[in-house]
């Protein structure tokens, strides 16, 4: 007669055999599921070929390339103010931004510094194209995860961003309006007072996620816990914007980088979120707009008097040298590492774009996931394909 | 469907047909770069607002749609996806090729990895210019076609030159 304990481990080895025999039973392959290139969840074109076990992914690798166009190559036959015209088209919703670093990284070539008010008319364009880039991140947030509500939302409020935006640099969408040593023009008459009642309306956009999308249960289920980033791994990625700070990483370049613009003439925070998951990238960003408006709003109220341009040639000639320039544009950190032989066009242009690097983590991410969660856990690390391809 | 195909539909019918494809386009979106972004303002947003024009924008997939807007650079890589997505599609259809990117190469013309034109690949009926098209642009490119739709004969479907909105 056996004892206890022993009768408690025969049992548990009679259910581990059993439970073995199921399992041979129902035994189930592996399943690729192809996501894209063309697929509502993809933002575009990228191809993620993800390998399921049931409803659990065992492996994601995320393809791309359907959206090269091979910018690299061609800034090396276009002069330098014609470099602008195409890395607008880099990310595309917030075009503004990636003309910034570019033009940073050839003054500081040229030994050109711009005017004051031309470093505040470019923040303040700088954050414009980061609210009409990421409250089109909240709406889509949403879409994703089955609220078709906020994008329509999202896309009412940007139509006036753009309107401002269109006001100064005369481009709705790809504005081309900086230059070596300041900007094309100035600021057009009553434009502050617009752009004053603009950012009012995009609090209300805030708020009104706030209490649509942030406190809802189901969105609350579909992305708390989902996609949980340490701060660690985030770095080894590569990881920048909003996708480190929701890991809790202090870290802005707005602050920290000490390049050529306003930042820290304004007093603004910079938001972070100890989670990590979905949820807190989600956050950081709805945040992030709202400093956004507050870094224009106190803009606005300062711009120094004085010429938008600085004295530079009519024929741009770089002389031989090299610069690194980065900021933190809405998605992350974008840098242009270019090298010049003094010579008409670039002799090199190397371009980090924060998407590519934030979509390198999905493999990591992804893996052990429910098919469901792909998804959310794609759309809260925001990638926009003409970022990840170039 | 078929007896239209032929041109042997009588002309009342043909005209009614047509006015009820008029007005219940189902357009497949077909996002590829920057122009997605002013197609989404275009078809999701309340300023534009395309659907009061007829045109419904939610097809899950091609084999459901009517039209097609190829917006963006299409690069060698997905070309062959455009056509296979392009057949797809049942007949009778449409493509509006959107923005320059999309008719010649646009800003890419001598990038090694960017198809010039889509127009190589699939037929295209409506050319919206522009780096990228406003939304009022797409929306006049669909008005133009919707007319084009309304007064159509089969059997010279493939013969007539495509519309540009200028």
């Amino acid at each position: 007669m056996t004892d206890v304990s022993n009768r408690n481990q025969l049992a548990y080895i009679a259910a581990q055999a059993s439970d073995a025999r199921v399992n041979v039973e129902f035994e189930t392959e592996g399943m690729t599921l192809n996501l894209g290139p063309q697929h509502p969840a993809t933002h575009g074109t990228l191809r993620v070929i993800v390998k399921l076990d049931g409803e659990r992914v065992l492996r994601a690798d995320p393809m791309m390339g359907y959206m090269h166009r091979g910018y690299e190559k061609l800034a090396e036959v276009r002069t330098y103010p014609q470099v602008t015209t195409l890395v607008n088209r880099i990310d595309w919703l917030g075009s503004f931004a990636n003309e910034v670093p570019f033009i940073l990284a050839a003054e500081r070539l040229m030994e050109v510094e711009a005017p004051p008010r031309a470093q505040w008319i470019r923040t303040i364009l700088f954050e414009l194209s980061r609210i009409a880039n990421v409250i089109l991140f909240l709406g889509d947030m949403g879409v994703q995860l089955g609220a078709v509500t906020p994008v329509f939302f999202a896309f009412r409020d940007r139509e006036f961003v753009l309107n401002q935006i269109e006001a100064v640099t005369g481009g709705r969408f790809h504005p081309n309006f900086d230059r070596i040593g300041g900007l094309k023009d100035d600021i057009p008459k009553g434009w502050t007072e617009e752009t004053t009642g603009v950012l009012g309306r995009i609090r209300t956009f805030c708020d009104e996620m706030e209490d649509l999308v942030t406190g809802n249960e189901i969105f609350q289920a579909r992305t708390r816990g989902i996609g949980v980033i340490p701060a660690e791994v985030g770095l080894a990625y590569g990881l920048s914007g909003a996708n480190i700070r929701g890991s809790g990483v202090d870290w802005d370049l707005r602050r920290d980088g000490g390049v050529g613009l306003a930042h820290d003439q304004v007093d603004w925070k910079v938001w972070t979120h100890p989670d990590g998951d979905s949820f807190s990238r989600y956050w950081v960003r709805l945040q992030e707009v709202r400093e956004a408006c507050g870094i224009i709003e106190q803009l606005l109220g300062g711009i120094p008097s004085g010429p938008v341009m600085a004295k530079v040639p009519r024929i741009i000639k770089v002389p031989a040298g090299e610069a690194y320039v980065e900021t933190e544009n809405p998605l992350g950190v974008m840098g242009y590492y270019v090298v010049s032989k003094g010579d008409l066009v670039p002799f090199r242009v190397k371009i980090r774009s924060a998407s590519f690097s934030n979509i390198s983590i999905t493999p990591w991410v992804l893996e052990g996931a429910y098919v469901p969660d792909v998804v959310s856990i794609l759309a809260s690390l925001y990638f926009i394909l003409g970022d990840i391809d170039r | 469907m078929g007896l239209v195909e032929n041109g042997k539909m009588p002309k009342p019918l043909t005209a009614l047909l047509n006015i009820s494809r008029k007005y219940s386009l189902w357009v497949y979106q077909w996002g590829l770069a920057c122009c997605a972004m002013e197609m989404g303002a275009a078809f999701a947003s309340p300023r534009y607002d395309v659907m009061r024009l007829g045109v419904i924008p939610f097809p899950a997939s091609p084999r459901q749609a009517d039209m097609v807007v190829i917006s963006g650079t299409v690069t060698d890589k997905m070309a062959p996806v455009v056509r296979r997505l392009y057949e797809q599609m049942p007949e009778p259809k449409y493509v509006i090729s959107m923005g320059s990117c999309a008719h010649c190469g646009g800003p890419y013309w001598d990038s090694y990895s960017v198809t010039k034109g889509v127009d190589q690949i699939v037929p295209v009926d409506v050319y919206v210019p522009g780096c990228p098209p406003r939304p009022e642009a797409l929306l006049e490119g669909i008005v133009l076609l919707q007319e084009r739709i309304a007064s159509e004969d089969m059997t010279d479907r493939w013969t007539r030159d495509p519309i540009v909105v200028s």
